[in-house]
């Protein structure tokens, strides 16, 4: 691959459109679940689709795997419509499906040697199965498997072809932390190793700890995109109101006064008794008036802990911007 | 990490990929209770059932003559039709189709592999009814193979259509309860181990219609007497361009 090819996106969805019916509950018409979805996708990134269940993630994808034919709009998968996609194509592409798509009452390793015979040269299953420790429990059946355990299996099914584009739709459903932990690891080492990694989500968190790119989506369409940096800044910068808002949480004694010695225009809560949260845009000074407040009172805090607007709160602000 | 490196993974040739995944269907499905309940041992307490009472009394040939022809019949109808149903189904449910559709086997390969599978373990119970009839006086006309193995492919694809039709467009539950119910009526009245003589006269001349009572109808035809009938082979061939048709328009793939 030379470094034009590498510019190239490894996915390029533009204007899609999906209709699904008709419907007998909309009396026979058509509804528009996706109305207009562009993005990009590029190798040695992972690129989030951030949204409310619902918002046309998954539609989106499917769209651009091939198992949903489009409505309107253009995508190019790998240089491909994935419309007409052949095996050769559907050979560099994995997909890790939101339910699974593993049959309940097969055995975990015979089916991934099943899936890699798929494979002119795949990656070899002992390998992948270590390295998702798929061994602790290849003995049972799919059907016998935890949230976790069939994520990963899902995961290493996907992964079977060495992909240069992996599809994972709703990634983190069912993990518990040490499988979360595995998994977003190894999506890390494969998207270093070059690999164009296309993800739903709908949990802020995933989409935080992983993403290099993001793209949120709300009812079919884009409503904003950038590095997770980007669309915290971007947004703080879009609303002069709401400029560098911090929230400072306090554990500490009851009933403390402290809207008494900070600014008018930050809004403190005592959410329990002794736990406090104080929003706005907090400034040096602030936080200088309030510590020689505690000084002079003899007040010693339990917690202190500062932090910048979440990406949950730049989505959710966005969301309640499209709904009013 | 050398496993690690990511090249262009091309697919294996289509002729293996269809070869692996019927291997991989015919196993689950001969290593499933159910399935081989259904594909095994209700066919051969069939032609048990057959050989000890009078049914087939009468008809110008010894029972096991008359019933292993539609024994046989009926294990197309169980592999093809209800076991291979259910079985798509409930992979249906499970976003099993959708997955593999996915990899490079696709959804052509996928069906080639169910079709594949349906007739490797066709031949299996083929092998293991004949190993039953034979001890117990079955003599086939010598010539009837070759009209059988024609008649049993084309009874197998009909079956299978119509198994995908029903399995694509309802819920697993409801092909479950389908196919089932269709194995008992038209292995019971279908023309297909009672030939249709022998049914009430109202049923007679309409079960030979009916894809069990051709496929019945022209394997007793074939191994009774050599002969390979030509319009139940061209009944069992509309019933697979029908269902077939009918499957491609309306099959949901999730």
């Amino acid at each position: 691959m030379d470094v034009l090819d590498s510019q190239l996106p490894a996915l390029a969805i533009h204007g899609l459109v999906k209709d699904v019916g008709p419907l007998p509950s909309l009396d026979g018409r058509m509804l528009r679940v996706v109305s207009d979805i562009s993005l990009k996708a590029h190798a040695g990134q992972v690129t989030a689709l951030l949204g409310a269940n619902g918002a046309g993630k998954t539609t989106t994808i499917e769209c651009a795997q091939g198992l949903q034919k489009r409505s309107g709009g253009t995508i190019s998968l790998l240089g491909h419509d994935p419309a007409r996609a052949g095996a050769d194509l559907r050979a560099r592409v994995g997909v890790m499906l939101q339910d699974g798509g593993l049959p309940p009452s097969a055995r975990p390793l015979p089916l991934l040697r099943h899936i890699a015979g798929m494979y002119r040269n795949p990656w070899p299953v002992d390998d992948l199965v270590s390295r998702l420790g798929i061994n602790d429990f290849s003995q049972g059946t799919v059907r016998r498997l935890s949230g976790g355990q069939k994520q990963r299996l899902a995961l290493a099914a996907a992964l079977l072809g060495r992909p240069e584009v992996l599809f994972l739709d709703e990634p983190s459903a069912g993990l518990d932390p040490q499988s979360r932990q595995l998994v977003f690891d190894f999506i890390v080492e494969l998207r270093d190793q070059g690999m164009a990694i296309v993800l739903t989500t709908h949990l802020m968190d995933d989409a935080q700890r992983l993403a290099d790119y993001v793209y949120i989506i709300d009812a079919g369409r884009n409503v904003a995109e950038g590095t997770v940096a980007e669309l915290l800044q971007r947004d703080l910068r879009r609303d002069s109101t709401q400029q560098h808002i911090r929230t400072l949480f306090v554990e500490g004694p009851e009933k403390l006064d402290m809207g008494a010695v900070l600014s008018g225009d930050l809004h403190v809560v005592e959410s329990r008794p002794g736990s406090y949260s104080i929003t706005g845009s907090l400034t040096p000074a602030d936080l200088a008036a309030l510590t020689a407040w505690w000084a002079e009172k003899d007040i010693m805090p339990t917690s202190l802990r500062l932090e910048a607007r979440s990406l949950e709160d730049v989505f959710l602000d966005i969301s309640a911007k499209e709904a009013s | 990490m050398s496993a690690l490196t990511i090249k262009p993974g091309a697919a294996s040739s289509l002729p293996r990929r269809i070869l692996l995944q019927g291997k991989y269907e015919a196993t689950t499905m001969i290593t499933n209770g159910e399935q081989l309940i259904l594909a095994i041992v209700l066919p051969l307490l069939a032609l048990i059932g057959l050989t000890v009472t009078p049914i087939l009394d009468d008809m110008g040939a010894s029972r096991i003559n008359i019933a292993v022809p539609g024994v046989l019949a009926l294990c197309a109808m169980s592999t093809a039709f209800t076991g291979q149903g259910i079985a798509t189904g409930f992979d249906r449910r499970y976003g099993v189709l959708r997955f593999l559709s996915t990899t490079p086997l696709g959804r052509t390969g996928l069906i080639a592999g169910k079709i594949l599978a349906v007739l490797a373990v066709l031949v299996l119970q083929v092998v293991v009814v004949a190993a039953v009839a034979f001890p117990l006086g079955w003599r086939p006309d010598g010539g009837a193979w070759p009209s059988a193995v024609v008649l049993l492919i084309l009874g197998a694809a009909a079956f299978t259509a119509l198994g995908l039709l029903v399995a694509g467009t309802v819920r697993p539950e409801a092909t479950l309860a389908i196919t089932n119910l269709m194995w008992i009526l038209l292995g019971a009245l279908g023309g297909i181990v009672i030939p249709s003589e022998r049914l009430p006269l109202a049923l007679e001349s309409f079960v030979q219609f009916l894809p069990s009572g051709a496929l019945g109808g022209a394997l007793r035809d074939a191994f009774l007497t050599g002969t390979f009938n030509g319009a139940y082979a061209l009944t069992l061939l509309l019933w697979t361009i029908l269902a077939g048709a009918a499957a491609i328009r309306w099959f949901k793939w999730n």
